[in-house]
């Protein structure tokens, strides 16, 4: 993309029928580190990597619980995000003060992008810079949503955002279509694994991803590093280097909900898959 | 002649609630009889709400406005923990219930309120009520349409012996959990007996190092 006369404003058109500004706010994605999300039937699994500024600072936040049958990852600009989650926690509280049950995913989605849209159609306004896939489980299943600046959102089997994403995406688009019928354990492998594929051989350890799961009787939560690092160890995902000495850790029969810090119990929306 | 409002927003549904804290424990308890005037509405509504990991709270009074307050204070708890990633301690939701109080200062919620749970040392704490959030932190509570029959019956086995008195009393040995829930069913047994607006069913949660457990009691039905 090259600077021209039609992208100062996000209120201009171009000849050609683009809004370069839009468009700009989606390279932003495009810049941000990966996000992944897959699904199953019964399962989505969000992941991400984490890359600090320096070794002295803490990672950035990309993964958000944003209600107990709801998770987002996000890409881009991550001070937006935060942003957004913020107000799709307010939209979930809300309504499930009004109506005791939880808020349908795709409900949540259209609100979102109805908000990136207003966002592309006033002119002291700039579009988010944040790319943010859904990960939710309501009455009628699982399901995982990607909402883009633009205000644009679809439902995907699998998806990934950021940088090396492709590397990603093409991973799943060789397996997606055993997903739906994927065990959690299955789901998760699948996802560390598509995750390693954008970071292009760099070694994968807990401590630059975070990985997040929602599901049938499992509330929203972000699995705790010896979990995750346990999971890489099971499924030998590191790569080109030399494994890492074997931790102590769980096998790879994933332990239950409560050691990873969320209880089941809680009860997402009963499903009747 | 001058039109006088016969129309009133607030209605009570009785019942009554107590709470006592432990060394390392709290019982909450409550009767589970709803009613309005002379009649009964049900005999088997719970006044009682857990609102965290460590925090229950007992209500009596108008029953759509404790309902209405339980529903605001989870709303304000799930707001406290996406943004803290962590439980609100009692102490901090006994502080929450004030404030959400004192909000309605001009249009209160008519509930009477005992919050029982275990602090951050891991002690168990009561925090009793008026209508608009005034609130003190007790060993030992009731409130509700049979409290004045509880309130002096607890003063007499719980109250510490004053400093002041001669000669110098130990002050009352802690209770154990078993006796702590044994005092609330004699509380409750006896109360039932004299307040029309008690009985059915006697609803008591305990909350400990172990978790929260709930346990009934029958009571007298008329």
């Amino acid at each position: 993309m090259f600077r021209n006369q039609y992208d100062t404003d996000v209120t201009t058109w171009s000849p050609q029928g683009r809004l370069f500004q839009v468009e700009y706010a989606m390279e932003a994605v495009k810049q941000g580190s990966a996000a992944i999300g897959l699904r199953s039937k019964t399962h989505v699994v969000l992941a991400s990597v984490n890359k600090a500024q320096s070794e002295l600072s803490s990672h950035q936040k990309k993964i958000f619980k944003v209600d107990h049958h709801i998770g987002v990852a996000i890409a881009g600009l991550t001070a937006d995000g935060r942003v957004l989650s913020r107000y799709m926690r307010s939209e979930c509280i809300n309504y499930s003060y009004t109506y005791e049950s939880p808020l349908p995913v795709g409900r949540l989605v259209v609100q979102l992008a109805d908000k990136a849209q207003v966002c592309t159609q006033r002119s002291w306004k700039r579009p988010y810079g944040v790319g943010l896939l859904v990960a939710g489980l309501d009455e009628s299943g699982a399901h995982l949503y990607y909402n883009c600046p633009s205000g644009n959102y679809f439902e995907y089997q699998a998806f990934a955002i950021g940088s090396r994403s492709q590397a990603a995406k093409t991973y799943m688009e060789r397996r997606f279509e055993g997903f739906v019928s994927s065990t959690r354990e299955d789901l998760l492998k699948d996802a560390l694994f598509a995750l390693r594929e954008t970071l292009q051989g760099e070694k994968l350890k807990s401590s630059i991803c975070t990985v997040a799961v929602v599901g049938v009787g499992e509330e929203f939560h972000i699995l705790d590093n010896e979990t995750v690092q346990g999971l890489i160890d099971a499924f030998e995902i590191v790569g080109e280097e030399t494994p890492a000495p074997e931790e102590a850790a769980p096998a790879a029969d994933e332990p239950a909900a409560p050691d990873q810090g969320a209880p089941a119990d809680e009860g997402a929306a009963p499903m009747d898959i | 002649m001058k039109q006088q409002s016969n129309w009133s927003p607030y209605d009570n549904n009785g019942g009554t609630c107590v709470a006592i804290a432990g060394a390392d424990y709290c019982v909450i308890a409550a009767d589970t009889r709803m009613s309005t005037g002379y009649s009964i509405l049900t005999r088997d509504y719970s006044k009682i709400c857990q609102l965290a990991e460590k925090s229950v709270m007992a209500s009596s009074g108008f029953q759509a406005d404790v309902r209405a307050l339980q529903k605001v204070l989870a709303a304000r708890h799930l707001i406290y923990q996406h943004q803290h990633n962590k439980q609100m301690s009692c102490p901090a939701m006994a502080q929450l219930l004030s404030n959400t109080l004192y909000y309605k200062r001009f249009f209160p919620y008519y509930a009477f309120n005992v919050l029982g749970g275990l602090d951050n040392e891991g002690k168990g704490c009561v925090f009793t009520y008026d209508a608009v959030g005034s609130y003190e932190r007790v060993g030992y509570s009731s409130q509700g349409s049979g409290s004045t029959l509880i309130m002096p019956f607890l003063d007499n086995q719980l109250k510490s012996p004053s400093p002041l008195l001669l000669p110098a009393q130990d002050a009352v040995t802690p209770l154990s959990e078993a006796e702590a829930i044994d005092l609330v069913k004699t509380c409750f047994a006896s109360a039932t007996e004299r307040d029309i607006y008690t009985g059915d069913k006697l609803e008591i949660v305990v909350l400990n190092a172990d978790g929260i457990r709930r346990d009934y009691m029958e009571l007298r039905k008329d």
